[in-house]
């Protein structure tokens, strides 16, 4: 047990050395001169171009800068934003809680709302209906939905925010607008498996038992059907990743999307090398959790 | 067992879907398929400005209403058709093209160059979609083609794994091995004996797929990323509405729902034709 935690760590490790230089090199090809994407709209003069070209240590060799960048991303040191000058940290560090907070809320929803609907839409026609809508949602964009529900909720009852990240109605619309299409994704794939559990004749004897349906549905059939869902972890993570960049734009919500959206329209590479390097490091994280949470669900893999 | 009896019929029932969404489903690519080769046919010049009737609610003249310049929802709708899908039908091919010689090299040579190249599709089909494509726009800069290249990339591991899959069984094929012992050389071997016997899901996945490029270039161009105004890219009509949500839902909302209704038809179609010829259910 232990041995499998470390040997995922150091993977982990691999995976986020493997990111942090995948990235460093996609700066490197980008077209373009440094010193021009630093210097912006500001003075221009070849006094300037030397001093940044100085203080960014431009003028090193390439393997030197490489390895001084991966030895600064160790320390937890991400760089200086060119557009903001002010470090790639703080920039990311005052943007983060109103996204964490955003994607909690989604996937709070999201995996709640799939949770009720696998278990209550048993019946032919809702689970008819519940198909219906769940293709309905996967296959909508979530600015869609979004505008949707703004314009509804929003604009014609005036009965949220419109836009800003101020108290917790400002937060309904967004994480409701991102956890549909999730709750979408889940709920086919906990009925799949719901299905297939009450097949099995673990099912059966539960029911000889003298268990109610729903106490075989619940506390029996739920268990195994949670075990594809948390194969998904990973993808869900990456859907409140980038759904929120998309949803943050949509509501006006400030947050790590709209500093990603900035960096990437302003070529402001040390923010957007930041932003992937932190969602690989979130997404080892996340697949960790995802293989402990199989032991937890799962008594048989905790034998072998 | 009579209370599994239910149960199975609720899953053949899964297994082919009812026909009426299909027709649906049909009509709704064909009606889309109209627009891209032949936009004129249905609607009018979709950048004809109107500033006498801007904002205008949905009427028998203007079946969508006009947007912020008086231009014709419909009209811009219909046209955005052919901005939309192409970047979407473009993507794809590059995703396939890719996903196939990608798949093959994997599957065809060293087993480290196959250790190398699948560690990389892992990687890519892990991260976050929206963001890969991000980070290449990032550093390709803003624009319709990089945007082409940058869903192309996001979405190929899923293509180059299943070829690489389809081909590590074919190359045990008993076919495969009477061709080496017959002496063709490896071109022959990989362009006749392998590479038409790896395809076969590849149709079906691709048309999935274009859904998906479909609604990942909406997003974008939604966010400024894509085509700029006044194109009449779905993703970007609905940026541009909304502004106006207020007055006017109409100018954001139903460009949207042709971004929905191609989508949905295509999972619809791409998924009864994967339960047909596979026999999978989804």
């Amino acid at each position: 047990m232990i041995g499998a935690v470390a040997r995922r760590a150091g993977s982990g490790l691999v995976v986020l050395w493997a990111a942090a230089t995948a990235a460093y090199l996609a700066l490197l090809a980008a077209p373009g001169d440094v010193v021009d994407s630093i210097i912006g709209d500001g003075a221009d003069s070849p006094q300037i171009r030397a001093q940044i070209i100085a203080e960014w240590h431009l003028d090193r060799p390439a393997v030197v800068q490489y390895l001084d960048y991966l030895w600064r991303a160790a320390q937890g040191d991400l760089g200086r934003s060119y557009l903001l000058q002010r470090p790639v940290r703080d920039v990311i560090g005052d943007q983060l809680a109103p996204t964490v907070r955003l994607a909690v809320a989604a996937a709070v929803f999201g995996v709640v709302l799939a949770l009720i609907l696998a278990v209550v839409t048993r019946g032919r026609w809702a689970r008819r209906v519940s198909s219906t809508a769940e293709l309905v949602l996967v296959s909508t964009p979530p600015f869609l939905i979004g505008i949707v529900l703004l314009s509804v909720f929003s604009f014609r009852f005036g009965m949220f925010p419109v836009s800003g990240d101020r108290g917790w109605a400002a937060l309904v619309l967004p994480a409701v607008t991102l956890g549909l299409p999730i709750a979408g994704v889940l709920t086919q794939v906990l009925r799949d498996g719901l299905d297939r559990a009450l097949d099995e004749p673990f099912a059966v004897t539960a029911r000889a038992r003298g268990l109610t349906e729903r106490s075989v549905l619940v506390r029996h059939g739920l268990r195994h059907s949670l075990l594809p869902a948390v194969s998904l972890l990973g993808w869900l993570f990456g859907a409140l990743i980038g759904g929120s960049v998309i949803i943050e734009q949509v509501f006006g919500r400030p947050g790590l999307g709209q500093v990603t959206l900035q960096a990437v329209s302003g070529s402001d590479m040390p923010v957007v090398l930041a932003v992937v390097v932190l969602a690989a490091a979130a997404f080892v994280v996340v697949n960790t959790a995802a293989d402990l949470a199989y032991l937890i669900i799962d008594p048989r893999l905790r034998r072998s | 067992m009579t209370v599994a009896m239910p149960r199975l019929t609720a899953r053949r029932f899964a297994l082919r879907p009812p026909r009426p969404p299909i027709a649906a489903a049909t009509v709704v690519l064909g009606l889309a398929l109209t627009a891209v080769a032949w936009p004129s046919l249905f609607a009018a010049d979709p950048l004809a400005a109107d500033p006498l009737h801007v904002l205008e609610a949905p009427s028998a003249a203007h079946w969508f209403g006009t947007d912020q310049l008086g231009r014709d929802v419909f009209d811009r709708v219909v046209h955005g058709a052919r901005h939309s899908l192409s970047i979407g039908v473009a993507a794809t091919v590059i995703a396939v093209g890719a996903g196939i010689l990608l798949g093959l090299l994997a599957g065809l040579t060293h087993r480290a160059a196959d250790e190398v190249l699948s560690r990389g599709f892992d990687a890519l089909a892990a991260f976050p979609l929206v963001l890969l494509a991000l980070l290449f726009i990032a550093i390709a800069g803003t624009g319709t083609v990089s945007l082409i290249v940058a869903i192309g990339i996001a979405t190929l591991p899923h293509h180059a794994r299943v070829v690489r899959a389809q081909t590590l069984v074919v190359r045990q094929a008993p076919y495969v091995t009477h061709a080496v012992a017959f002496g063709a050389s490896r071109t022959r071997l990989v362009l006749r004996h392998v590479l038409p016997n790896v395809l076969g899901p590849i149709p079906v996945l691709a048309m999935i797929g274009l859904g998906e490029a479909v609604l990942i270039a909406a997003g974008l161009s939604f966010l400024g990323l894509g085509p700029q105004p006044p194109s009449p890219e779905w993703g970007a009509m609905l940026s541009e509405g909304r502004g106006y949500l207020h007055i006017a839902w109409w100018a954001s909302v139903l460009p949207g729902c042709a971004v929905t209704a191609t989508v949905i038809s295509l999972t619809v179609i791409g998924r009864h034709l994967q339960n047909r010829f596979e026999g999978r259910h989804q």
